[in-house]
């Protein structure tokens, strides 16, 4: 059954409709692979064996009928952050304790609108704060990736952990997930996998639990970049329940798979070479733009001089917007409450017991700058500064540059429990560096695997696009995945 | 600008999140870690910027003021903790 679970979306669907395996057949190999290997590494938080077999079914059926959708039968996990009706939907989350929608988000329900298949839920960073998945309430995921010769676990990144794992790993065709800062593309370079952020407002956001409402965007993590785009045509949509979605038709993003990148330009920002970031890094980078120039694109320097800024100024407006939108819990309306002397004791202790460390923090941030007297200094200055970053790449795009390319990460998976990163917050966020002007900025941004560190680690390469030209990263980032090639972690499990 | 104890005291209180006095002596720690680390932010000539409040230009859409949704009071209450009667519970706040 192994080689079910080896197969690409693409593959999957040839398969699927040419009659050779069944849905039921591929989503069972799915949760005999869950089964055997998410008691080690801990990508799924809820798995769903009944109501996987009962949509397989269905799509079965309807394939049979030769009434099959974009996604029929190809069975995906969900991060714990959209909300799936009757299903464990807690943000990975103590405070949401037991809660249970009576509703589907907007996302998911494009996916099984589509015919997908709904493995189970996966593992995060609590309310999606976090590089690491190390500040889920449900514990670590391992990363299925190791360094050679190494036995240390490794972390996936986060937020979005689980979906990286349970993508390289193999537990899921594919994968949600969710980028406020870089939670799609950290994780995916950290695990050979392919991630996209689309450009803000080309997913709804309606039913996904909220962190930060200015910046969060739904995509996919996928095997590869084909994958990542047929994932991708089915998320997106206009819906009346998000106003921030776009009113745009959503294209056929395989179709730009192939095109060729003659006469385009590709920028490379210099800002983007930071201190202490490792030779490999550095190199891996050239290697992009020496593959994007061999295929016909050229290739200059562009300057962004506000990206220094990006993370200081993140940390004001997303632990803001936190702290408003995480107001919510309260013990009342859904989730944990314990009980107090009177109703404000019921809060602030449930809200002690319910969050977790990070998320305490971010909230206390947020509620201090947004404090009286300290809006004009911490919050509107973030926000100013915001639109200088966004008018440096809108200078770069007016200057003719159609796509950027920079490194995803500054460094290959780091270890569980690292005891640097663990006693410094600030540390933890530097992993966000190179992802997080994009979301301050609105734009799309892909993760594409490039290669392999000295230990055997994958590295990413980072693409940036224009607003809505998602079709330019997917051209972009499939030359780099013919040039690199895939990757998959050996199966120690 | 830095926190002080009593300032942390004052923030939880206002986020709703009780702390004891060892996490609040933590986090004046980790405050002020965060809060060297936007300092930076105040070095940027921000002079005629606006400040961002949409990252796309666009125009928000408006739906029509109909009812369009509702008579779901089951739905509502069912993930709440304490319910009766189709109302969330909760202590006495009026005394």
């Amino acid at each position: 059954m192994t080689e079910l679970t080896s197969l690409t979306i693409a593959e999957a669907r040839t398969k699927l409709a040419a009659k050779d395996i069944s849905a039921v057949e591929l989503t069972d190999a799915y949760l005999s692979a869950i089964e055997a290997v998410n008691p080690v590494i801990n990508a799924y938080v809820t798995v769903t064996p009944e109501k996987a077999r009962e949509m397989a079914k269905a799509s079965d059926a309807r394939i049979a009928a030769g009434k099959a959708g974009a996604l029929e039968g190809i069975p995906l996990g969900i991060k714990d952050l959209f909300a799936t009706r009757d299903v464990h939907t807690q943000a990975c989350s103590h405070i949401l304790d037991g809660f249970k929608p009576k509703y589907e988000s907007t996302v998911s329900q494009n996916l099984w609108d589509d015919g997908a298949v709904m493995l189970g839920k996966l593992n995060m960073d609590e309310f999606a704060m976090g590089s690491s998945n190390e500040s889920s309430y449900y514990g670590p995921v391992i990363n299925p990736w190791k360094a050679e010769g190494s036995n240390q676990q490794l972390v996936p990144g986060g937020s979005s952990g689980g979906s990286s794992a349970a993508v390289a790993a193999q537990l899921c065709a594919g994968a949600t997930a969710t980028d406020t800062g870089g939670s799609i593309r950290q994780p995916a370079a950290f695990t050979g996998t392919v991630g996209i952020k689309p450009t803000y407002g080309r997913c709804s956001r309606w039913g996904i639990v909220a962190f930060a409402s200015s910046l969060d965007q739904a995509g996919p993590i996928a095997r590869d970049v084909r994958d990542c785009a047929i994932l991708l045509k089915s998320m997106a949509s206009v819906d009346a329940k998000d106003t921030t979605s776009v009113d745009l038709p959503v294209p056929d993003y395989e179709a730009a798979i192939g095109q060729s990148l003659k006469g385009m330009k590709i920028g490379i920002p210099n800002e983007y070479r930071v201190e202490g970031m490792p030779e490999e890094i550095e190199k891996v980078w050239q290697q992009g733009m020496e593959w994007l120039k061999d295929a016909g694109a050229e290739i200059v320097n562009i300057s962004l001089p506000h990206t220094k800024y990006a993370l200081p100024a993140y940390y004001i407006v997303a632990p803001a917007e936190a702290s408003s939108n995480l107001a919510r819990y309260d013990g009342v309306r859904y989730g944990l409450r314990v009980e107090g002397k009177d109703i404000v004791d019921m809060y602030e202790k449930t809200r002690a017991a319910g969050f977790g460390q990070e998320v305490k923090r971010r909230i206390m941030i947020g509620t201090y700058v947004l404090s009286a007297g300290y809006y004009d200094a911490y919050y509107l200055q973030a926000q100013k500064v915001r639109t200088l970053i966004k008018r440096d790449f809108e200078i770069a795009f007016a200057n003719g540059v159609d796509a950027i390319l920079t490194p995803a990460t500054p460094s290959s998976a780091f270890g569980i429990a690292d005891e640097d990163l663990a006693s410094d917050p600030v540390k933890m966020y530097l992993n966000d560096i190179f992802t997080v002007t994009v979301n301050m900025a609105g734009l799309p941004g892909m993760s594409v695997p490039a290669g392999l560190d000295h230990k055997g680690l994958p590295l990413g390469l980072q693409l940036i696009g224009k607003p809505f030209e998602e079709e330019t990263l997917f051209r972009t980032a499939h030359v780099i995945e013919q040039a690199a090639g895939t990757f998959s972690p050996k199966k120690w499990w | 600008m830095s926190v002080d104890l009593a300032t942390v005291k004052r923030v939880a209180r206002l986020a709703r999140l009780a702390v004891s006095e060892e996490e609040a002596q933590k986090m004046v720690g980790e405050l002020n870690g965060m809060l060297g680390f936007v300092e930076q932010l105040s070095e940027v000539d921000v002079k005629n910027v606006e400040p961002m409040t949409s990252v796309t230009p666009m125009v928000m859409r408006k739906r029509a003021d109909v009812v369009n949704d509702g008579d779901k009071a089951a739905d509502i209450i069912a993930n709440a903790p304490a319910t009766t009667e189709n109302f969330f519970m909760v202590p006495k706040v009026v005394e």
